[in-house]
């Protein structure tokens, strides 16, 4: 599999995610910065989380009109895969590569600690590892993770089966108290049409390892490898 | 010339800091306040001299970064 990290001022889990790709596909991906509007064959990009360009103006808006993401766009267009994580998701939604918006959490609060994911979706390369339905334990660090979308667009990806995870309870309920930031049906991951751009708050890439306490995570990038191979 | 644009939230989305404001004000002691809606203004100097013109190229800078158009509502003023 070939793969690369964007990298963004500001971006913090760019090497996070290198590590657990690596660990994953046996080498280093490519790092490419922000101003780069070249890309070289790639299977799989990723947009990593962090804070890029210091969330100005709106989470991932000044992000998704950096040269490189013009060429992200343009290569996800042709089908290659991209999966955008945390601040990676917010990008691609302001992008347009994935429906809806990111917007302040319904707390107020940045919220850091682990959640529970119900794996709906598994027909894509990104969760293809892992069982329909299983629910998986992956960390959410953000303020701006609160998913909407209007009624009609929620409906649409609700029933093209394309809500990919869902904040659930241990148990794998849906519930209120399962939501850490007030997401519309407790979305915390969505795929495109042709299920080749995953975007979603979670970050699989701080579970991906027995020292960083799971490794939950692990199987998005074994499955990607599997995909690509 | 100078433009001013106006973003807000759309009716229906949430506003949570719309809230806490709500909130906030209550506890200040000031009665009345039926709801709080909070969003942002941006200052544009523009070189153009045609209004029209200002205008539709702002209205442009709008759509393409200033306002979310899946959240957000823009409006802009030329002065």
């Amino acid at each position: 599999m070939k793969a690369a990290v964007i990298v963004f001022p500001g971006s913090n889990c760019d090497r996070d995610v290198a590590v657990a790709l690596e660990a994953a596909m046996g080498r280093t991906p490519k790092m490419v910065w922000h101003g780069d509007a070249d890309l070289p064959e790639l299977d799989l990009i990723v947009v990593p989380g962090g804070f890029s360009y210091g969330d100005y103006l709106r989470c991932g808006a000044m992000a998704a009109h950096s040269p490189v993401m013009r060429e992200v766009v343009a290569r996800a267009k042709k089908g290659v895969a991209v999966l955008g994580i945390c601040n990676g998701f917010q990008i691609l939604a302001e992008a347009g590569l994935l429906p809806g918006a990111l917007m302040r959490n319904a707390s107020l609060r940045f919220v850091c600690r682990d959640v529970w994911l119900k794996v709906e979706d598994t027909e894509s390369a990104f969760t293809r590892s892992y069982a329909p339905g299983e629910v998986v334990r992956f960390p959410i660090a953000h303020a701006d993770g609160n998913y909407f979308a209007d009624d009609e667009t929620l409906d649409r990806l609700e029933g093209e089966g394309r809500v990919a995870v869902r904040y659930v309870t241990p148990g794998g309920d849906a519930t209120e108290d399962a939501n850490p930031n007030g997401s519309q049906r407790n979305i915390a991951g969505i795929v495109n049409e042709k299920r080749t751009v995953l975007g979603l708050m979670p970050h699989p890439e701080r579970l991906a390892e027995p020292a960083l306490g799971g490794t939950d995570g692990r199987k998005m990038f074994a499955g990607l490898v599997e995909a690509f191979a | 010339m100078k433009a001013r644009v106006h973003v807000t939230l759309k009716t229906g989305v949430l506003d949570p800091q719309g809230k806490a404001i709500h909130h906030a004000l209550e506890s200040l002691g000031f009665g009345g306040v039926n709801d709080v809606r909070q969003g942002k203004v941006i200052e544009i100097e523009l070189a153009e001299t045609d209004p029209g013109k200002a205008r539709a190229s702002v209205e442009d800078m709008c759509a393409k970064l200033l306002a979310n158009t899946v959240i957000e509502n823009y409006s802009v003023e030329i002065d």
